[in-house]
């Protein structure tokens, strides 16, 4: 995984709350593989109607956000669904960090396992980075992980996250790599359980 | 005498095979749910060349892309087909068993779990998909996850997890007739808010929960999502273990009897602490139903949509009128007046044969004004409800008898709402285009479907069951 320290881009404003996993990537792109990219389908019924033309009211839309790799949204961002393919439109779009009051547990997750950044700050510092931004678009944001800093106009704001999360993004850590270490712990774990709960193995079928 | 402990702690370290300095701790995999979704999971270990560790803890069920009309053997579309026949192949190359199209007891996977014994209380279930919650229901501890994480599963039987804080909703009192389990649930998510169990793991607990039938437990811990929830929990009892028992893959004989004495120590002691405490009268719930766009704009069906014009907060009020233009509903107006185009009685929420009865009890005679779709949540399911003629019931009213899948509740099989259609379904999520773009859905119970069904409009179903047998 690709390791994050800091990251400046432009912020796209998408003051929603609870803006879920069918919004961010709708169902019916979930059979895509990877290698097709979802940053296409990306806020699809958001960006676009229903005979595909953009809808020009959708801030992604807007000429100075086309390009953005960086979103601020409202509390509960990516609630909903386990979809990773939420957080792969997002990557594939370009966008490395989302900040936002509070995003839902699974969509964290998902976001921590391929290297996108969720900065939680607090439902006002949300509205007022929104309310910068919509004033001056073009100025980009930084954010630093190490010191947990959202650098927006001339304002540096402090943002939240989960320390274990925050340390995995910083070393690029894999999941699979750090297990691998604990293998005969998890055999030992296996065999005493094995005789501590005997009912939980499903019973064999004829 | 240790420190008493929730049934949450007790499951949690039943499970941990460590816990790292940081906090996150590694966790033992009792049962892994695979559906076709879960493609992007196999792939990554064919990347790594990887094998599954526990094919004999991992079990595939087709249930998202799976049709619910037409032959289910010879799929006409191509698309579906292939997500069908990948899931096929993946599990026929690691040895996992799967509940295919071709299996009696093919069903939607949180529907076929607890239905063949292959969930049981005291389990760690995994699965790729967000209504995992569903298990808690059987005193398992449940929880969807994500692909990445899937695959790790897949290659380890482990998850990394942080400890979650610990809530208690606790629902006391008596449930008053033609209110349910979706019922309690919609009226927990709209007072605590769609994060207001962010972070948490929930226990049910309280009369009216320890009252519920199983089908109703499933209900209600299957929506715990929909408040953030990572998963909810009811401890087992002897409703749990009377529902188990006999059950294809659980134990049985004198294992069951061990099996019993383990799963009855799982309860919250007398006296454990919990970082949250919610509490809902029960005899006070009215049948709800969603106006909105998320599962927490509910209110009980005699109150009116909101009004943006009547809200002080400018940024709710904002919300209420994105939310009532996207559903098509004027400001204020009285919920009953909501005329729908049509019903969808489904899915993983409220698809079991407690379901379909109760549906079929305010049906039975009468016909509905708009069309409809019956989706049981098994093929088991379907079996038991044809052989109590709940089918015919269904079709005589004008509903439309399918076979069992995700179907209309996220509508990736082709059976979609089209757009600006309003539809009354007994569904888990009223997201914008959740049933297909443009879709316009009211969640609710499936009685008040039936009753939805019976009118034309959202209805409260008590009028209806004047002199009914429920």
């Amino acid at each position: 995984m690709e390791k994050f320290v800091t990251f400046t881009g432009t912020a796209c404003p998408i003051n929603q709350s609870n803006l879920n996993t069918d919004q961010i990537i709708p169902a019916r792109y979930l059979k895509w593989t990877r290698a097709m990219g979802f940053g296409k389908a990306l806020f699809y019924d958001l960006r676009f109607d229903s005979e595909g033309q953009e809808k020009p009211d959708f801030p992604l839309n807007n000429s100075v956000w086309r390009n953005s790799t960086i979103v601020v949204s409202a509390r509960n961002f990516g609630c909903g669904s386990s979809r990773e393919a939420a957080v792969y439109a997002l990557y594939d779009f370009g966008v490395r960090c989302v900040i936002a009051p509070s995003f839902g547990d699974i969509f964290a997750g998902n976001a921590m396992q391929n290297g996108l950044l969720t900065a939680v700050v607090t439902d006002e510092e949300a509205a007022e980075i929104m309310g910068s931004l919509a004033q001056m678009p073009e100025f980009p944001v930084t954010v630093d992980l190490d010191q947990q800093t959202i650098l927006c106009g001339n304002r540096t704001y402090k943002f939240r996250i989960d320390p274990i999360r925050r340390m995995r993004l910083l070393n690029g850590w894999d999941d699979l790599a750090l297990t691998e270490n604990y293998r005969e712990r998890i055999s030992a774990f296996k065999a005493e359980d094995k005789i501590k709960r005997p009912w939980t193995a499903p019973r064999e079928q004829l | 005498m240790s420190q008493p402990q929730t049934i949450i702690d007790k499951l949690w370290s039943a499970h941990e095979i460590l816990r790292r300095d940081d906090g996150e701790s590694l966790l033992w995999v009792d049962r892994h749910y695979v559906h076709e979704g879960s493609f992007h999971a196999f792939g990554k270990l064919a990347e790594r060349r990887a094998e599954v560790t526990e094919p004999g803890l991992t079990f595939g069920v087709a249930d998202h892309y799976v049709p619910t009309r037409g032959s289910r053997r010879n799929i006409a579309n191509p698309e579906l087909a292939r997500m069908v026949r990948q899931l096929e192949e993946n599990c026929a190359r690691h040895g996992i068993k799967l509940f295919g199209l071709d299996d009696s007891r093919q069903g939607i996977v949180h529907v076929v779990g607890p239905e063949q014994g292959l969930t049981l209380p005291g389990l760690l279930i995994v699965c790729g998909d967000s209504h995992t919650s569903t298990h808690g229901a059987l005193g398992a501890y449940a929880f969807g996850i994500g692909a990445s994480e899937v695959a790790h599963v897949l290659m380890t039987q482990t998850i990394w997890q942080k400890k979650p804080k610990r809530m208690r909703v606790s629902v006391d009192g008596i449930l008053p007739p033609g209110i349910s389990a979706k019922d309690i649930v919609l009226a927990i998510i709209a007072s605590i808010g769609a994060d207001g169990a962010t972070g948490c793991a929930v226990e049910f607990a309280g009369s009216a929960i320890r009252a519920l039938s199983m089908e109703g437990r499933l209900t209600l811990c299957n929506m715990s999502i929909e408040a953030g929830a990572r998963c909810g929990v009811v401890a087992p009892d002897a409703a749990t273990f009377s529902y188990l028992n006999g059950r294809p893959y659980a134990p049985t004989a004198a294992a069951f009897e061990q099996a019993v004495e383990a799963w009855s120590k799982l309860a919250t002691d007398e006296g454990a602490a919990f970082d949250h405490e919610v509490a809902l009268d029960a005899a006070k719930t009215a049948p709800i139903v969603t106006w909105g766009t998320s599962p927490q704009d509910a209110l009980p069906i005699d109150a009116s949509a909101p009004d943006p014009r009547q809200e002080s907060n400018p940024e709710r009020a904002q919300y209420l009128r994105e939310a009532l233009d996207y559903m098509g509903i004027a400001p204020g107006k009285k919920l009953t007046e909501i005329a729908i185009d049509r019903v969808f009685i489904g899915s993983c929420t409220n698809a079991r044969i407690e379901d379909l009865r109760a549906a079929a009890a305010v049906l039975a005679g009468r016909a509905s004004k708009v069309p409809g779709l019956v989706s049981p949540g098994s093929t088991l399911v379907k079996r038991q409800a044809e052989d109590e003629g709940l089918d015919r019931i269904f079709r005589e009213a004008g509903l439309e008898w399918g076979e069992s899948g995700c179907s209309m509740c996220v509508g990736i099989n082709g059976d979609l709402v089209r757009p600006g259609e309003r539809c009354a379904s007994t569904t888990n999520r009223n997201f914008r285009g959740r049933q297909g773009p443009g879709a316009r859905t009211h969640l609710m119970s499936p009685a008040m479907v039936a009753a939805a069904a019976v009118t034309g409009h959202l209805a409260d179903v008590r009028e209806l069951l004047s002199g009914r047998k429920v």
